[in-house]
């Protein structure tokens, strides 16, 4: 049997396979089927970590995930993972753990000197100490707290992207939270009536509780292949849930096993967002600890965990233990023990009698009854426990190598609570428990205080009865599966803590004492969550699990109060730490948001395009490698002086159909549709509710009843739901249907002084001349035989088409553009040359519809419509956005034509330098004008054109002569889209 | 998380949603005054209970609903067409 | 007077009333304990990076009373200067930033624009290319940081009960009365007070109080979510926001990253944390930092916010003489406790704004002068 404590068999250990392992740089050996905990005490290490603030040394305090103190880093590939428990830490063969914590070793700790300062650093410390001198926190104090934070150290590679997790999605009629007896019985009372069942446990195992005692370990074996029989219930092992969201949604954490992680490529572990019609909390009922003097030395642990360490593990945690205990059902342990061969020290009891003391007794075991533990001998390890009269005064000193303590058991009400259940406090068993309302679902077992094998399996078989009745299903009440009756016991006598010289913990892993609390009292802080908040009480990895109440308590008893007027701290999410990896599932790095890709992605791939990320867009910015602007006034220049096209599929497009489909659009934009005629188009200014520019694109009246809605790239999502919202509401009484069609059409812009001969040479059935296809005309076309669409539309400010094809038709179509006008010298243009020509033309873009302008602001305040209601009409005449100083639109220039422009710059004047008259919006060198050309919103602009500014950008350490002028850069008269 | 049941596709998850606010208010007449369009568009009874307000079901039908909802429990009492009227006035029911 | 609200807001603001003006008249009345509403639930970040001159006036009046408040407060809030830094991924975000940072620099307040070198070694755990949306670079405030939430509360609330203030606990107001057009006082669960001037500064219930004196806001209650990780030895020196998404990130003295998101959508007033935000955030964090995706979250929760109709907050009168509101303060309100605190203070004292909050009034609705820093108009949820 690997390891000195191992001293019979394991429920969970597999004797046959033994498993190397490493603990700060010692070659360890134990069994397959350990936990990392079991493993170091069979190898009887007690030392495992040092605590966080006093570095105090530290051993293993419980058997599973409200572990406090027996946190290690995991090194592993990936890198070193901080704070694992070594208690659920699944041992597998070449595990590197090194403890925490301590610095240089384990044993010699040099910041353990915190432990001989701690009168000068109790709770709160942070506020009230290290404030002199004054300049002393920020540049003194506060580096050397921060050295001193956390517990583990996190060193991972910067880059590299870990293997992905998983997220998947459950549904069932009910989800039973604990495999305990409780949520086994009522899992099978589900399953025998035809309901789909979760059954979630932490546990690797199902029935632990049972696995603990003798006779109800045939119960469980039964259960458990009478579960496996019922094909609705799903049993979850290692799954954790996290939280409880109401509406029937709980988040769980399934930890893989180290065989399923081999299996399924290194997943770690899955994420798992289940939906349930009803839920059961069958979550048990945490031991908690008593705060004596010594608590905290290694080899002190809870009475429930030795006894897990024997039955799943066969392993004795000691070979001397002494109990200390106020109740009987910790006595098990002793029990188990004491079966096992090993000699207890003693038991300590505050109680006067009880059944399970005499049973001691009769084993031959020490018992002193109304006696509590008042020092502990040692400080690496247990050496001995002074025993103390209730009352006071020094009874008996026992030889002991370690103490296994119970203040009793502590009903987990978190996910409840969370679901909104009131606390109740519970006389009988000293604690809180909570009940759902039957539309959410129940708490069963010792999770709602019924303590005992039997009646907790009972307890679950009842919830699930009425679970079952009330979603429809007949139920007969027989048990089919039963325990034997649980022994008669003596009811607990409350015992949080004991008063003798000495640090007595409540928090274990934040380092909180008894002293602390009276402390966070004496200071002013007697709301339960302000001293939680002061001490740190409650708030470490544990979540105060085995702790809480008791700090409670003490609070509650410096107060003069009942623990029940102290309440209990807010149990939030999550149930136990879940790594980012977990909850990111697989949409990291890459695939962090979905990539939108143009139909024409490839062929602009292999046309050598750089591609922008717009949104969940792909883009091309500019056919060329390189960074400089000389590609990019290639491109621009080609539609300036010949022909460039463009793809500008990425605009929103709606149809808009129905005999009111005029009335519609004349109610969302601010100026006339109605007025439009069939084969035109117009652009379109659309407003908020309150008056300021929303999007802006052009429509098509396609025939009487059908218009086209082009909207800009960034807002597609948000006008087609805008149109919709309205449409289900306002105009209700409207007979329209908007559809999107964005992403059935691909649309390429064909623009420059040659685009008309490019067209003419591919499209059919529409003459082209400029009289027959004016300036804003639209219609139905042919397009290189493809029945397509046409708009004579330009955003580059030269005569300009827009051809739209069904998306599957993209690449012939394009291509023949490309060839047609391969003569003529046509090339593609980017969005960067794109933005060239719109700023040189004087068009605006989200830099300018930045959700802050109003029309008039753009110089477009005439297009307002006279007459008629229009989303917007009202608030739009609200006097702040009618005031002359407002930010008005315009061009800019650098006086100094080698100067550049930039965006963000501020505009000032001269004579007053810190008063930001405006901002650069855009700006791009000019493809048609020497220097750079800009855009700018400017206080009273269009009254400014003329004026010289300062342009300042202090982060570039730049300032720059500008001129304001018209933003209309090229062909102001706007004669070149009508040629 | 919530779980709205569309009346058109099921009881789906709030992230297929979009939430469009206050459904209780009424959007004035064309040639109200600024005054009543900055009530329509500004104020917010806000209350802390049942309120009633438009989702729109964006990754399924698309349609628009009128939920009445506790704004603290986030139970939903109904789930209604868009010209419905709320079962119960939840003023009354709400604050 | 009566200050409804035991909050951060509330309890600075009988402070200032208390050592500026000489009013100690005055009972802070709390439902629950003290700070342990938004003050006690916040990510606890401190800046004055704002696009609107206005805000950046008043954020960096605050900033500097940060500075200096342990000195006036006697009571160590752990202010960390340790600098805020937002990333960009986009031209047009670079662009917004630089605008943004210009404008503070001409005001005297600091900022600067950081290179893709510079953010790698101001944040060593960042994937500069590996996402999604790779990072082209940051802005920095190098005296945006942190301060100790909790410590906020209790520092004014010691030395505003020092000054003379009336702290009341477990005092939930349940009206608010009123003769003719003029406030009188508040019912309380523990008997009613009279007062001349009745303050509310409960951000989250500013509508719900408001109700009780007849009042309706241009408010909606959002909920914020937080979270928090174990606590590990120092990786992260800056206060971080990621630009993809709403994301912002800072690692505590003791070890744990506080971080949150954006809100969850909708009106609500269940301080509550959602798993899709967890989802959410925690692929924000694994594709900006890789190196996170071992550590684990410890909790989450949620704070409800007053959401305005433009995102700014409300230092203001109200149509009910001698009610006054400090609320509306969306997900700033935490920065600005010193501000808000002096500027309210003055407007009880004075009957007429601060200079500094002159633009936070009620009034900028109807007016058309509304302080909309994203533009994004009348939808709370999405400021």
């Amino acid at each position: 049997m690997p390891g000195p404590a191992r001293i019979g068999r394991g429920l969970l250990t597999d004797g046959d396979r033994p498993v190397g392992f490493r603990f700060d740089g010692r070659e360890l050996t134990a069994l397959a089927g350990d936990t990392l905990a079991s493993a170091l005490l069979a190898n009887g290490r007690r030392l495992v970590g040092r605590s966080f603030k006093y570095h105090r040394p530290r051993g293993v305090v419980t058997a599973g995930p409200g572990e406090p103190c027996a946190l290690v880093d995991v090194i592993g590939s990936a890198g070193r993972e901080p704070n694992q428990l070594a208690t659920t830490l699944v041992l597998r063969e070449g595990l590197v753990a090194e403890s925490q914590n301590r610095w240089p070793s384990l044993s010699v700790d040099a910041l353990a000197i915190n432990d001989l300062l701690s009168r000068f650093l109790p709770a709160g410390f942070y506020y009230k100490t290290f404030m002199s001198p004054g300049w002393a926190w920020e540049r003194l104090y506060e580096p050397l707290i921060r050295r001193a934070a956390g517990l583990g150290r996190l060193v991972a590679p910067a880059v590299e992207h870990p293997a992905p997790a998983e997220t998947v999605h459950d549904h069932a009629d009910v989800l039973v939270v604990g495999a305990g007896v409780a949520g086994l019985a009522a899992a099978h009372r589900l399953g025998a009536c035809g309901l789909k069942v979760l059954l979630a446990d932490q546990d690797v195992t199902l029935g632990a509780g049972a696995l603990l005692e003798a006779r109800a370990i045939a119960w469980r074996e039964q259960m458990a292949a009478a579960l496996a029989r019922l094909p609705t219930v799903r049993w979850l092992p290692s799954t954790t849930v996290l939280g409880a969201y109401g509406h029937g949604v709980f988040g769980a954490l399934e930890t893989l096993s180290p065989e399923a992680e081999a299996r399924f490529g290194g997943l770690r572990e899955r994420l798992r967002v289940i939906r349930a019609k009803r839920v059961i909390l069958a979550t048990g009922a945490p031991e908690r600890l008593i705060a004596f003097p010594g608590n905290d030395v290694p080899g002190v642990m809870l009475a429930g965990a030795a006894l897990g360490y024997l039955r799943r593990y066969g392993v004795a945690v000691g070979t001397r233990p002494a109990l200390f205990v106020n109740n009987d059902e910790a006595y098990e342990a002793l029990f188990a023990l004491h079966g096992a061969g090993v000699r207890p020290a003693g038991v300590i009891d505050p109680r006067p009698q009880s059944l399970a003391m005499e049973r001691a007794r009769s084993l031959g075991v020490e018992v002193h009854a109304g006696a509590v533990v008042a020092s502990v001998a040692g400080r690496r390890a247990v050496r001995g426990v002074s025993v103390a009269n209730v009352g006071g005064g020094h009874r008996a000193t026992l030889r002991a190598d370690c103490l296994l303590m119970s203040g009793g058991h502590t009903p987990s009400t978190a996910l409840a609570a969370q679901l909104g259940a009131p606390l109740k406090w519970q006389e009988a068993i000293a604690a809180f428990t909570a009940d759902l309302a039957p539309a959410v679902g129940s708490v069963a077992g010792a999770a709602r205080g019924v303590f005992g094998l039997a009646a907790a399996a009972r307890d679950g078989d009842a919830a699930a009865r009425a679970i079952a009745t009330d979603l429809g299903r007949a139920v007969n009440s027989a048990i089919a599966i039963d325990l034997p009756a649980d022994p008669a016991a003596t009811p607990l006598a409350e015992l949080w803590e004991v008063s003798a010289p000495g640090k007595a913990f409540v928090d274990l892993q934040n380092d909180v004492t008894t002293a602390d609390v009276r402390l966070a009292y004496r200071e002013g802080y007697e709301h339960l969550d302000h001293m939680k908040r002061y001490t740190t009480h409650g708030m470490a990895t544990d979540q105060g699990r085995t702790g809480g109440l008791t700090g409670a308590a003490v609070l509650a008893k410096a107060r003069g109060v009942p623990v029940s007027r102290v309440g209990a701290l807010k149990p939030r999410p999550f149930a136990q730490p879940v790594p980012f990896a977990a909850l990111a599932g697989g949409e990291v790095g890459e695939h962090f948001k979905p990539k939108r890709r143009l139909p024409l992605h490839d062929w602009h791939e292999a046309a050598g395009a750089t591609f922008v990320r717009a949104g969940l867009w792909l883009r091309p910015l500019v056919y060329s490698g390189s960074s400089g602007w000389e590609p990019v006034l290639a491109e621009a220049r080609a539609v300036r002086s010949a022909v460039g096209i463009t793809d500008v599929s990425t605009l929103g497009k709606i149809d808009v159909q129905g005999p009111d489909a005029a009335k519609f659009l004349d109610f969302v934009y601010a100026n006339t549709f109605s007025t439009l005629a069939v084969g035109r188009a117009r652009y379109g200014l659309m407003l908020r509710e309150d008056g300021l520019v929303f999007d802006d694109g052009t429509t098509a009246r396609l025939a009487p009843e059908h218009f086209l809605v082009t909207t800009t790239t960034v807002n597609s999502v948000a006008v087609l739901e805008h149109l919709e919202f309205h449409l289900q509401t306002v105009c209700r009484e409207l007979d329209v249907l908007v559809t999107d069609v964005g992403d059935h059409w691909a649309q390429f812009a064909v623009a420059g002084p040659r685009s008309r001969e490019v067209l003419e040479r591919v499209v059919t059935g529409v003459p082209l001349s400029n009289e027959a296809f004016p300036f804003m005309a639209a219609g139905a076309a042919t397009i290189a035989g493809v029945a397509g669409r046409l708009f004579r539309i330009s955003f580059s400010g030269e005569l300009a088409y827009e051809v739209a094809v069904p998306a599957r038709h993209a690449l012939e179509v394009w291509s023949a553009l490309i060839a047609a006008g391969k003569p003529l010298g046509i090339r593609p243009y980017g969005l960067d040359a794109l933005n060239t020509l719109r700023i040189e033309k004087g068009h605006v873009t989200g830099a300018e519809l930045n959700g802050n302008t109003t029309a008039d602001d753009l110089g477009m305040g005439r297009m307002l419509k006279a007459s008629g209601d229009h989303i917007g009409r009202s608030l739009a005449r609200r006097a702040g956005l009618l005031a002359p100083d407002r930010l008005q639109l315009v061009g800019v220039r650098p006086v100094d034509a080698t100067r550049r422009l930039r965006n963000g710059t501020q505009l000032v004047a001269a004579s007053a330098r810190s008063t930001s008259l405006g901002y650069v919006t855009s700006s791009t060198p000019s493809a048609e004008l020497p220097g750079w050309v800009g855009l700018a919103l400017v206080a009273g602009g269009r009254a400014r054109i003329g004026e010289r500014l300062l342009g300042v950008s202090p982060v570039h350490a730049e300032t720059t002569d500008i001129e304001v002028v018209s933003p209309h850069h090229a062909d102001a008269g706007n004669t070149r889209v009508r040629a | 998380m919530l779980r709205i049941p569309c009346p058109h596709c099921g009881e789906r998850d709030e992230t297929e949603f979009r939430y469009r606010g206050d459904a209780g208010k009424a959007r004035p007449a064309g040639d109200a005054d600024i005054a009543a369009f900055a009530t329509y568009v500004y104020e917010r009874d806000n209350p802390l209970g049942w309120h009633v307000e438009w989702w729109m079901h964006v990754a399924g039908c698309r349609k628009l609903l009128k939920l009445v909802r506790h704004t603290l429990s986030h139970e939903i009492h109904a789930v209604l067409a868009p010209d419905a009227e709320p079962p119960f006035p939840p003023r009354e029911q709400g604050r | 007077m009566v200050i409804v609200g035991g909050g951060g807001h509330g309890l600075a603001t009988a402070y200032y009333l208390a050592t500026r003006h000489g009013i100690t008249d005055v009972a802070v009345v709390e439902k629950g304990a003290i700070g342990l509403g938004n003050v006690g639930r916040n990510t606890t970040f401190i800046r004055s990076n704002y696009f609107h001159p206005d805000n950046i006036r008043f954020y960096e009046f605050s900033l500097q009373l940060w500075e200096n408040l342990e000195r006036s407060l006697n009571f160590n809030a752990m202010v960390s200067q340790r600098g805020t830094l937002n990333l960009f991924h986009t031209e047009a975000q670079r662009d917004l930033f630089a605008r943004r940072a210009n404008q503070m620099r001409l005001l005297g307040v600091d900022a600067e624009a950081l290179g893709r070198d510079a953010v790698k070694a101001l944040v060593p755990l960042i994937d500069l290319d590996n996402g999604r949306y790779p990072v082209l670079g940051g802005f920095l405030q190098p005296r945006g940081g942190t301060v100790r939430h909790d410590a906020v509360a209790w520092g004014y609330a010691r030395g505003a009960s020092e000054a003379g203030v009336d702290i009341i606990e477990d005092c939930e107001v349940t009206g608010i009365t009123r003769s003719g057009a003029r406030v009188t006082g508040v019912e309380t669960t523990r008997g009613s007070i009279g007062a001349e001037t009745v303050c509310l500064a409960v951000a989250g219930h500013s509508s719900r109080l408001a109700s009780m004196a007849g009042v309706t806001l241009p408010i909606e209650t959002h909920v914020l979510q937080a979270f928090v990780t174990e606590a590990v030895k120092p990786v992260l020196d800056v206060v971080l926001t990621y630009g993809p998404s709403h994301f912002y990130v800072s690692q505590s003295d003791k070890g744990g990253l506080v971080y949150g998101g954006a809100l969850d959508g909708y009106n609500t007033y269940g301080q509550r944390g959602t798993l899709p935000m967890a989802e959410e955030l925690a692929a924000c964090a694994v594709t900006l930092m890789p190196g996170l995706a071992r550590l684990k979250v410890l909790r989450q929760w949620g704070g409800v916010m007053d959401m305005t109709m433009d995102g700014s907050p409300l230092i203001t009168q109200t149509p009910v003489d001698g009610l006054i509101l400090n609320g509306g303060w969306c997900y700033g309100g935490f920065k600005a406790i010193p501000a808000g605190g002096v500027t309210t203070a003055h407007l009880i004292a004075h009957g007429s704004s601060h200079p500094l909050a002159a633009h936070l009034g009620l009034g900028r609705f109807a007016a058309g002068r509304t302080v909309d820093e994203r533009g994004v108009g009348p939808f709370p949820w999405t400021h």
